[in-house]
């Protein structure tokens, strides 16, 4: 813990606290200390602590034992309104405005300048709100109406209301998960003006490159416990990933080289109105395929276009040599087709149903073929191919009848990837398969590709990870603005050349960094 | 609603002992339907007798037939609220029909076939438009209500011959139970069987909790969506059928508000509004409670206006409990759940 010479007491800390809940410790004695102008990443896999870190320091959780302090005295938040009275504001993932008010009555709610009538000082609110602005170094309209906002413009407002609430600390929960490279390089360039403006951060994030790229120590927590505070310059990814996870995490990307067989599938000038254009490709058995690209770029409408979701306008599909009618899924599932799709929680599992149900639903015929009982689904059989799946993909469970919904988020994408597996797919679409799961997971998760690659299974994975996509793919195709703009092969694939692609540029950006 | 009726969650884990798992809304309301059984047989010496039991069964044969197909709707997310007009129409054109000469072995065929029409029509509207089943259902309500006046104006046709009414009351040999309810009975078998042991069944659970998923797992919702309401059109013109027999008296404003309480009767039952849960042996013990409350209060002379108000309590009280009990146990599961949180992480 080389942290330089500080004179000042942290601006908000955890000394030593510990939060049971029942008879779950969520954390036990964990000790972080944020100070002034320093950004300060929070690490550790799903389950760790990390929220009820957060929530601690926001006043919705009270320590069982151990401080909460500010500026080195000791305090007790009783609420969240506390928390905010001591200059604490937390920025979470997806933010929730007002979408009808306007961008400055949203950071001025509750607290709007007055005339001296009584009245609301639309001007002297616009004014106030376009300085935040300006200080923060963004350009948005103040008059503007919430609706419509990018996430990354709404995490905007959120910082610009909690700068003009004077928050010293500022906790950004996963604030990176749903942007683009580009919008990810605006909110660091933001973070850094606060920070050198004397702030404290707190940063959180699955993607490692970010903590390397814009915080200067970093806490770990495992299992509830401190791990340690570290400088980051004195860390490398694989050293933090092995405190996060307690082992040496298998190499992330293990894809082997598979000679690739013949087309599994074969799209053909591919196009939706409005949405992409004239996209052609083929993946072969044992490929895997990656589709990178900016988050817009038209990669998931293309995966559930081809899976028969969505209509197409022109072209055509080809599995295994058939063509596919469009727009229906249970076609292109007879046809050896399957499909992760990239919201898990809408998309992927119905939250409510027990883990061994979810399993079952894209192969109810084949669980009635099994019993021999005529039309009749065999529950014993359901539950015996549900616990197979569960554990050849090593899921955590307590039992199968529970709701996947209380499961965590790495272990709900291996039910969905266990559900689609049990269809035998020859052709297997992920999309960001591995969004917002922890690092454990994430590396079983590649594993598991890798060896259904080898199992001669054509793969389509679309991501926004580019170490992953690097990592992993034989081929990488690049989609800019609806339409296919290079395909990269595996030796020649590097951040520059899929950046300038995914951009549309020639140039190289490194964005994400 | 954490723990309403958990037919889609089906058989828990074994050998674990856990209070809240035991308590199913579907089991308190057979519970309460045993209760008030036995509770009226002790108040009124009329209530048990077979005679009474009979016409009690008889009473429900509408509701009980119509609240099948309700309850497949409910489960994936829909609902039906023409399902009173369609039997409307249904006894007017029977009314019309027979009136004109016909033969009832013609009419019933041509009416069910209407009635199927009927319950296509707000299939499609609901599966090719996209819009919500409960504003269709409403649109649809009032049409096929006034398409029954265009068919029978207000008059009453009530020249059917005793033949036809007997069919509708008369008890199977040796029951206490008139045959419009024993194929009820046969029905509700067949409908639990779909609807819990089937792959059909684990779709319409699936669609009324999360559709998106179910169709992105290859379930034809649309397809199914068509199937029900068409069903459940099919289902209200028998009872339409069944309602002019049994009363011998076809007119355009038979059956008016019976959705309602169809609709009661399936809530009741533990079937939740939202979709996604629900169990037909709960419906089953909504349908027979109401039944049952229905009989006592009119054996006791109790007016018309106050069996309403207990049929309205009963909903109201069937609809709040589950939910104020899944806050409570909720507050107390919150240590539980991060317990498994913490299992899920190590």
């Amino acid at each position: 813990m080389s942290a330089p010479a500080r004179t000042a007491p942290p601006a908000l800390a955890l000394v030593d606290v510990s939060k049971s809940f029942g008879a779950v410790r969520a954390l036990q004695g964990v000790t972080i200390e944020l100070h002034a102008g320093e950004v300060h990443a929070l690490a550790g896999e799903n389950g760790a602590g990390k929220s009820t870190v957060v929530k601690t320091f926001a006043g919705v959780h009270r320590p069982d034992s151990g401080e909460v302090r500010v500026d080195g005295r000791p305090v007790t938040f009783h609420g969240p309104a506390d928390a905010q009275a001591a200059g604490v504001a937390v920025i979470y993932q997806e933010p929730t405005l007002f979408p009808d008010l306007s961008v400055a009555e949203n950071i001025f709610m509750g607290r709007q300048p007055r005339t001296r009538f009584g009245r609301i000082d639309r001007r002297a609110m616009h004014a106030e709100a376009a300085r935040l602005f300006e200080r923060l170094g963004v350009a948005l309209d103040p008059q503007q109406p919430a609706r419509g906002l990018s996430i990354a413009d709404q995490q905007v407002v959120e910082i610009a209301k909690a700068i003009s609430r004077e928050a010293r600390v500022l906790i950004m929960d996963e604030p990176t998960a749903a942007l683009t490279g580009q919008e990810v390089a605006r909110l660091f360039a933001v973070t850094r003006t606060l920070r050198d403006q004397g702030c404290a951060v707190l940063f959180i994030s699955h993607r490692l490159e970010e903590i390397f790229a814009i915080c200067q120590r970093v806490t770990t927590l495992r299992d509830g416990t401190y791990v340690g505070t570290e400088d980051v310059a004195d860390l490398t990814p694989d050293d933090l990933v092995q405190r996060m996870v307690g082992r040496e995490v298998a190499a992330l990307y293990p894809k082997q080289h598979v000679e690739p067989g013949e087309v599994a599938l074969k799209v053909s000038r591919l196009t939706r109105e409005g949405v992409f254009t004239d996209v052609s490709f083929e993946v072969r058995r044992g490929e895997i395929v990656a589709l990178a690209g900016l988050v817009g770029a038209g990669r998931s409408e293309v995966a559930r276009a081809i899976f028969g979701v969505d209509r197409w306008d022109a072209g055509s599909v080809e599995v295994n040599g058939r063509r596919l009618p469009p727009a229906s899924p249970t076609a292109a599932m007879a046809a050896g087709l399957a499909l992760v799709p990239e919201d898990r929680r809408q998309q992927g599992l119905v939250m409510d149903m027990s883990i061994e149900r979810n399993m079952g639903l894209t192969q109810l015929r084949r669980l009635r073929r099994l019993t021999g009982r005529g039309p009749l689904i065999s529950r014993r059989v359901e539950r015996d191919r549900a616990a197979d799946w569960a554990l050849r993909l090593q899921l955590k469970y307590a039992r199968l009848s529970d709701a996947v919904g209380v499961l965590s988020g790495g272990n709900q994408q291996k039910v969905v990837l266990a559900k689609w597996l049990a269809t035998e797919p020859s052709v297997l679409i992920v999309d960001e398969p591995t969004r917002g799961i922890d690092v454990g997971t994430k590396a079983e998760v590649h594993r598991l590709l890798s060896e259904l690659a080898a199992e001669d299974l054509a793969i389509l994975m679309i991501s926004s990870d580019l170490p992953e996509v690097l990592g992993m793919a034989d081929r990488v195709l690049v989609m800019h603005e609806g339409r296919l703009t290079a395909e990269i092969p595996r030796a020649e694939a590097t951040e520059e050349t899929v950046m300038a692609a995914a951009t549309g540029r020639d140039g190289t950006v490194g964005e994400a960094a | 609603m954490a723990d309403r009726a958990t037919g889609n969650r089906g058989d828990r884990g074994a050998g674990r002992f856990e209070i809240g798992r035991l308590v199913r809304w579907d089991v308190v309301v057979a519970a309460l339907l045993i209760v008030v059984f036995f509770g009226g047989a002790g108040l009124s010496s009329d209530f048990g007798n077979a005679d009474n039991i009979s016409f009690a069964l008889g009473d429900l044969s509408e509701i009980a037939l119509i609240a099948l197909p309700m309850t497949l709707l409910v489960v994936c997310g829909q609902v039906d609220l023409s399902v009173a007009s369609v039997l409307g129409l249904s006894s007017a054109l029977v009314g019309r029909l027979w009136d004109a000469g016909m033969a009832i072995e013609t009419i019933i065929p041509l009416v069910l076939a209407v009635g199927l029409v009927c319950g296509l029509v707000n299939g499609l509207l609901v599966t090719r438009l996209g819009l919500p089943s409960l504003a269709v259902t409403i649109g649809t309500m009032t049409l096929y209500r006034g398409l029954a006046y265009v068919v029978l104006g207000t008059e009453a046709v009530s020249r059917f011959p005793q033949q036809y009414a007997d069919l509708t009351v008369t008890n199977v040999p040796g029951t206490p139970i008139p045959y419009p309810m024993a194929l009820f009975a046969v029905l509700a078998l067949a409908t639990a069987v779909v609807l819990h042991a089937t792959g059909v069944g684990r779709a319409l659970f699936a669609i009324g909790a999360q559709e998106e998923a179910a169709y992105f797992a290859g379930i034809r919702v649309k397809r199914l969506k068509l199937i029900l309401f068409a069903l459940s059109g099919l289902v209200a013109a028998f009872a339409g059928v069944v309602y002019t027999l049994r009363y011998g008296s076809a007119r355009a404003d038979n059956g008016l508000g019976l959705e309602l309480t169809v609709i009661a009767a399936v809530l009741l039952g533990g079937v939740d509004f939202d979709g996604g849960r629900g169990t037909l042996g709960g419906v089953l013990a909504g349908v027979l409670l109401i039944g049952v409350m229905r009989n006592l209060l009119m054996l006791n002379d109790v007016a018309n206006e106050i069996q309403s108000i207990v049929t309205g309590l009963l909903l109201v009280v069937s609809v709040l409990t589950p939910r104020v009990i899944a806050v409570v146990r909720e507050a107390r599961a919150r240590g539980a759940a991060g317990r498994a949180a913490a299992k899920a992480a190590t």
